[in-house]
């Protein structure tokens, strides 16, 4: 197991690396820049800004400068649109605010989905299974960006429970709204997908075998089929976390709460070249890391697997 | 590039009005402004920014010389009184010695020394250092370019209470030029003590009303009263809270909610439901901007667009009272000028086409069209347009070219590109028709008129006419009545049809009634906390 993880942090370098440099490479060919807009600047104040920000040195250097500060300080740059704020600035920011909720988002999700999936597979095709797969499916149509709007209406407006907005340091009259509108959709997907491979679990072989030799249905449930049937849920929630909490552009651009989500599309389009890296290697360590911690959640799981 | 056009930004405000008269109402015991902010601005360093979001706080934040009063005229800032010694080429400005940084030190002249020069060092890399240059200021240029040290700028202190301006050419306005953010005053000791972040609320030392109390990216700031301002008696409102709302439907659940007292940007459409439902909220401003197509008439476009009956079959075959009252529905007004009709001393000429009805511009359009060899019996006209996202870009693209397809049997392809590709395209003259908007830099006709002269920067159709060129050089000299040049450019230009002119902006917010003291009729939407009140119940 040891030397797995190992394996796996070795991979994860050279992947890293990949992704740094296309990101780099792809961000640069792009039409336009940082610094292009409806009114162009004249050319010496161009040149000005490019100096500053070490856009007018050849490619190659530019990159081999990123990866050298990247390594040797940790320091992911400046932002070129927010121009008194570093990238580091910008991510210990925004990212504590994602994380928290999209951590909560993640906890609700599984701890309504997986239940509601489990009942509606034991008690297939009865009034219980159709309103699980009722509720999934609904809320797997009501996209998060309509969601949001809906419930600002809802509790904000009509019921005036909760604030439209915001943040405030993750007070949680802040949080539930964002909670909410980022965790139904997965909530459905892992529901659905809890309800499918449990069903599947529950007609094969083992499971006939450890009825017939009179093992009661809840222990038959929880100690011996939801543990297969959880492989292919766990494969799907090591994304799904890191998308979570690495948050959710709707979510921050409906609620204001000023989370990492919005950044990274915003500095696709405003071409903040420093942003869009700064984000994109914090998505992909995550992602590296957590589909890791799948891997080995998979071993423990299922003791036929071995690394 | 021709300088005038950046003048003004602010010469412009001289026409506002205040609304409200304060001794009429009761004060409200509570002082708090909360208003909406659609995005959040890049930075409150007054020579970094480059936004119009932006200067709105830092325009409560610190003070230049001169500042404007309600009216939206120029009043003495920092500055209490100036003179100019040789026919506008020196200026003298007189400080006022009560003037003080948020930390107890005086303002002085060497903290604008300091400042402006900080705006031209290449260091810095402001994007506005083009401003000093507009302005004319001794050696801008050269320093920008990294041909002269900073220290070379025209502007010099004469003692702690006197600041005395050097330019290039006579600049008649310059005082009303330091009103903006990028000839405001900075703390030098602050800025060499925390570099870039000297701008966090816990470092920041200004000058103006208000100083920043805290400032979470991409969701709100907040700034409160400076007891130290010299005017601070005068100073009503305590906190403004500015906070960001991206989507104009949130944010607006969120107003009718009670959570801000002003909104900026409504949705789409929503105006006149708005208008019916809240009428003592809901205002609808002229804002100085056009909306246009631009025509590419350089190589790369079609060669039809060359003939001048197909620019004018294109541009009467729009019926852009349809695109106002039921694409757009917010106040916005039709356009046959480029120059917005609500501009500042603008004399409106009596457009030929503007005066039909649409039904004559149908019929004439279709007659030009067929005479050009185009139309349903014609060749085939097939145009590219192309427009950036957006969801009110996209309708009125659906519409006129439908509008031209119906009448005039032309065939166009619309190409919908995201905002720095587009202006890829657009400054390249890669398309046949773009969509476009300008808006004016100061409240004068030539912000617009600039634009299609023929060496222009940002005539991305590359239309040219002699004579429009030399009006508007010689209106630039005074040569001419200026206003007089304006009215006719603005006539060969709907002769010549070297773009079309499509709608002239409005603005549209709202705000609670209680809330008193905003500049209503101020076309650039300037507005100062320090003139704010709340009104009690």
């Amino acid at each position: 197991m040891f030397q797995f993880i190992l394996r796996r942090l070795l991979i994860a370098l050279p992947t890293l690396f990949i992704l740094i440099a296309a990101t780099f490479l792809l961000m640069h060919l792009a039409p336009g820049g940082p610094f292009t807009t409806e009114k162009p600047l004249p050319d010496e104040v161009m040149a000005n800004l490019e100096a500053k920000y070490g856009l007018d040195e050849p490619l190659a250097r530019q990159f081999g400068t990123y990866l050298f500060d990247l390594v040797t300080d940790f320091d992911f740059g400046p932002s070129f649109v927010f121009k008194d704020l570093s990238v580091r600035d910008i991510i210990l920011q925004g990212f504590p605010v994602t994380l928290t909720y999209g951590f909560w988002a993640f906890i609700v999700a599984i701890s309504v989905g997986i239940p509601l999936g489990v009942a509606a597979a034991v008690h297939q095709n009865s009034w219980l299974d159709y309103l699980a797969v009722g509720v999934s499916i609904g809320a797997q149509v009501l996209p998060n960006f309509v969601m949001a709007p809906i419930l600002v209406m809802i509790f904000t407006l009509w019921l005036g429970w909760l604030p439209g907005g915001g943040w405030q340091g993750g007070q949680i009259e802040y949080v539930i709204m964002p909670v909410i509108a980022l965790s139904t959709s997965f909530m459905a997907s892992v529901a659905r997908m809890t309800r499918s491979s449990m069903l599947e679990i529950l007609h094969s072989n083992f499971i006939r075998t450890a009825r017939a030799k009179g093992l009661n249905g809840t222990s038959v449930i929880w100690r011996h089929a939801l543990k297969p049937a959880m492989l292919p849920v766990i494969s799907f929630l090591g994304p799904v976390f890191v998308a979570m909490i690495t948050g959710s552009m709707i979510i921050d651009y409906y609620f204001g709460t000023g989370g990492i989500g919005q950044f990274f599309t915003n500095a696709a389009l405003s071409r903040d070249y420093g942003v869009m890296m700064g984000v994109t290697i914090l998505v992909g360590t995550l992602t590296i890391l957590f589909t890791t911690v799948v891997d080995i959640l998979y071993a423990w799981i299922d003791p036929r697997i071995r690394y | 590039m021709p300088k005038l056009r950046y003048f003004g930004l602010v010469i412009a405000a001289t026409a506002v009005l205040g609304c409200g008269s304060m001794a009429a109402d009761h004060l409200d015991e509570n002082q708090e402004f909360t208003y909406r902010l659609p995005d959040q601005f890049p930075s409150l360093d007054p020579q970094l920014n480059e936004d119009s979001a932006g200067f709105s706080v830092i325009r409560d934040l610190f003070e230049g010389l001169t500042t404007q009063d309600e009216n939206g005229d120029l009043t003495p800032g920092v500055a209490t009184d100036w003179s100019s010694v040789d026919g506008n080429r020196t200026w003298i400005f007189n400080l006022r010695k009560d003037a003080k940084w948020s930390n107890g030190d005086s303002v002085t002249a060497h903290d604008f020394v300091y400042a402006w020069r900080r705006a031209v060092d290449p260091e810095t890399a402001s994007s506005y250092s083009w401003y000093l240059e507009v302005g004319q200021i001794k050696n801008a240029g050269e320093i920008i370019a990294g041909d002269m040290p900073p220290d070379q700028l025209g502007v010099s202190a004469l003692g702690d209470y006197r600041l005395q301006v050097q330019l290039s050419a006579p600049v008649p306005f310059f005082p009303s030029m330091t009103t903006y953010a990028t000839l405001m005053p900075v703390h030098q000791a602050t800025i060499e003590r925390f570099g870039d972040e000297w701008t966090r609320p816990s470092h920041m030392v200004s000058n103006g009303a208000y100083v920043l109390q805290d400032l979470v990216l991409a969701e709100y700031h907040s700034r409160i009263k400076n007891p130290l301002y010299w005017d601070a008696d005068n100073v009503i409102i305590e906190k403004v809270t500015g906070i960001i709302v991206n989507d104009d439907n949130t944010a607006l659940t969120r107003y009718l909610a009670g959570e801000f007292d002003h909104l900026d940007g409504l949705p789409a459409g929503q105006y006149p439901n708005l208008k019916d439902k809240y009428p003592d909220q809901t205002f609808s401003m002229p804002l100085l901007c056009t909306y246009y197509y631009v025509i590419n008439q350089s190589e790369s476009g079609n060669p039809a667009l060359d003939d001048v009956r197909v620019r004018q079959a294109l541009s009467y075959a729009i019926d852009r009272d349809v695109i106002v009252n039921q694409v757009l529905k917010g106040g916005q007004r039709g356009a046959y000028s480029f120059t917005h009709w609500a501009t500042s001393g603008f004399d409106m000429p009596d457009i030929g086409y503007a005066t039909l009805s649409q039904a004559e511009r149908d019929a004439k359009a279709k007659e030009l069209i067929v005479e050009a060899g185009f139309g349903s019996d014609g060749d085939a006209l097939e145009l590219r347009l192309i427009y950036n996202t957006s969801e009110s870009h996209k309708a009125i693209a659906n519409v006129i070219s439908q509008m031209w397809k119906e009448k005039l049997a032309v065939r166009v392809t619309l190409e919908n590109f995201e905002w720095k590709t587009f202006l890829d395209k657009a400054s390249n003259q890669d398309f046949d028709i773009a969509r476009s908007g300008w808006c004016g830099d100061y409240n004068e006709a030539s912000t617009f008129l600039q634009l299609v002269t023929s060496d222009n920067d940002f005539n991305d159709g590359k239309f040219t006419n002699a004579r429009i060129d030399e009006l508007m050089a010689k209106s630039a000299t005074s040569e001419i009545d200026p206003q007089k040049a304006y009215s006719e450019v603005e006539l060969i230009l709907a002769d010549e049809m070297g773009l079309i002119p499509i709608y002239h902006y409005s603005q549209v917010f709202m705000k609670v009634p209680a809330l008193k003291g905003w500049p209503l009729n101020n076309v650039e939407n300037n507005w100062y906390s320090k003139n704010l009140y709340m009104a009690a119940p």
